[in-house]
């Protein structure tokens, strides 16, 4: 379980997380959503200690994770499989490198186990026969499967997911969400999703909060967030220009 | 009576001071903390021995054209201009002895660190700046794996090693060139050039020169880890970062260079 206790972060003058609480089932799959550049991400990375909160906790399965020896937080972090939005593959790397890396560093495996491994993550992601190719030689939504790949290759217990479907075409988000849910299945993970993107939302999600003005203002099921008369989430939710959230334009006329 | 705008502006003056020295008292201690944790990772040397070598391989050995060119030009000209400056002065056949004392002492430290700092140091910025901002950093942290004992420490260690290596072949081609100059262009014998070489020849000069290598070697990687740790901003970030890590390189070459002079003479 992992317990995000009233977290505050600011940057410079600008305040992101305004007393954020949330707690992540085990097990679960959610799905957190907001508006662009409300803090869906920094939340995310707040989790695996990426980020220091000005004030607040984080709690990884009972350890605050900000108290621990940078060697027990390393520990801790071995539970996380994390996909970043832009995949963030070590271009140095080759596929088969990227995704062995972690096995290489923290387990005693042979190069045939390891290899071994690396072609089972590859054909779980549909990308069997591309351990030899660079990142260069890679699509958007390669690099996406590949991260992907390497988020799981120590078996995590955690997976999350920082905007899977942004910048990719509707056919290829689809099988990105397809992915999401039946890794789920298979390895019985607890997902964290980061998203503005309501169709990935909808299918991959069992609970979806939404975060606003630095704190999470609604819980519930893909059903319930269809039903809410919450004027902020339905905004969104909806995908409307008008409304209380105002942007940049909206504020100006 | 004063300008109001005199006024106004001196104490905006003063806060500007203000911040800047904070800024770089704080840059200060930052690049000073992350030295100890690079130097607390080398005993983790012998297990990333492979990343070591190959940083060894592209700061080093890639390198070697470049320092051995810039060896040779700089022995000529010091040959060179040596003739003019002790003509009438000093006798002719102190030239190999003279040379040789500015090349080891000096020039072959120095003119090397600042050819390693625009190749090495900027190179460095550039290469964890991207990772920087393309979150390779994070991927690592996130990973379990301390980004200073995977990229700075494999790095840092493999300029210290190779910076004496490349200023010792620097200082014997800057030597040849000197000969070449002196004996096809000056007129000397080789005899002339190398004969006053081992009464003056001082290990001391030697020892000097290669502390200077370390030191120099150092900073040119310690810059470049640092700054590129700390780029932000995309690839705007990542040009910005690649100029201040030769920049500060470069100054603090120059002032190491004083101090040690200082220290060492």
């Amino acid at each position: 379980m992992i317990e995000i206790k009233n977290l505050y972060k600011s940057f410079g003058a600008k305040s992101v997380l305004s007393g954020t609480t949330l707690t992540i089932a085990k097990g679960e799959s959610l799905a957190i959503i907001g508006q662009s550049g409300c803090g869906k991400s920094v939340l995310l990375k707040h989790i695996i200690g990426l980020l220091k909160p000005n004030a607040g906790e984080v709690i990884v399965e009972g350890e605050n994770i900000w108290r621990l020896s940078l060697e027990r937080l390393y520990e801790i972090r071995q539970k996380f499989g994390i996909l970043f939005q832009g995949a963030a593959l070590f271009d140095s790397m080759n596929v088969s490198e990227n995704i062995s890396l972690g096995l290489r560093e923290h387990t005693l495996m042979s190069d045939t186990e390891i290899a071994a491994r690396v072609k089972d993550c590859l054909a779980m992601v549909g990308l069997s026969g591309s351990e030899d190719l660079k990142p260069s030689e890679l699509s958007g939504g390669m690099k996406k499967r590949v991260g992907l790949a390497r988020a799981i290759a120590m078996k995590p217990s955690y997976v999350l997911y920082d905007e899977p479907t942004t910048g990719l075409d509707p056919i290829t988000a689809d099988t990105i969400n397809e992915l999401i849910i039946r890794l789920n299945e298979r390895l019985h993970v607890t997902t964290v999703v980061v998203t503005h993107d309501m169709v990935s939302t909808y299918k991959v999600a069992d609970r979806i909060v939404m975060l606003h003005d630095g704190k999470i203002i609604y819980s519930g099921t893909p059903s319930e967030i269809r039903e809410t008369d919450n004027p902020v989430v339905r905004q969104f939710i909806e995908g409307r220009a008008e409304g209380p959230i105002k942007t940049a334009s909206t504020r100006a006329t | 009576m004063k300008s109001p705008v005199n006024q106004a502006t001196l104490p905006h003056t003063i806060a500007r001071v203000g911040h800047l020295a904070l800024d770089f008292f704080n840059e200060a201690g930052t690049a000073a903390i992350l030295m100890f944790r690079i130097l607390a990772g080398g005993k983790n040397l012998w297990k990333d021995r492979k990343l070591f070598f190959e940083q060894a391989l592209r700061q080093g050995v890639r390198s070697l054209p470049l320092v051995m060119l810039v060896g040779i030009f700089t022995g000529a000209v010091t040959a060179w201009q040596y003739n003019y400056q002790l003509k009438g002065y000093v006798p002719l056949q102190y030239l190999g002895v003279s040379t040789l004392k500015a090349v080891v002492i000096e020039l072959g430290p120095v003119l090397t660190a600042l050819i390693i700092a625009g190749r090495v140091s900027a190179s460095i910025a550039a290469e964890l700046g991207t990772m920087r901002v393309t979150e390779q950093i994070d991927a690592l942290e996130s990973m379990g794996i301390s980004p200073i004992r995977f990229l700075a420490v494999p790095r840092f260690f493999a300029n210290l090693f190779m910076m004496p290596v490349l200023v010792t072949l620097a200082d014997f081609i800057a030597m040849m060139g000197a000969s070449f100059v002196a004996t096809v262009l000056l007129g000397m014998t080789a005899a002339m050039f190398w004969n006053q070489i081992p009464t003056f020849f001082e290990v001391r000069d030697v020892v000097a020169g290669i502390i200077k290598a370390l030191v120099f070697g150092a900073i040119t990687a310690l810059m470049g880890c640092h700054i590129g740790f700390a780029t932000r901003g995309g690839a705007e970030g990542v040009g910005m970062a690649t100029i201040r890590a030769f920049v500060w390189s470069c100054l603090l070459i120059l002032v190491m260079d004083y101090v040690l002079a200082m220290m060492l003479f």
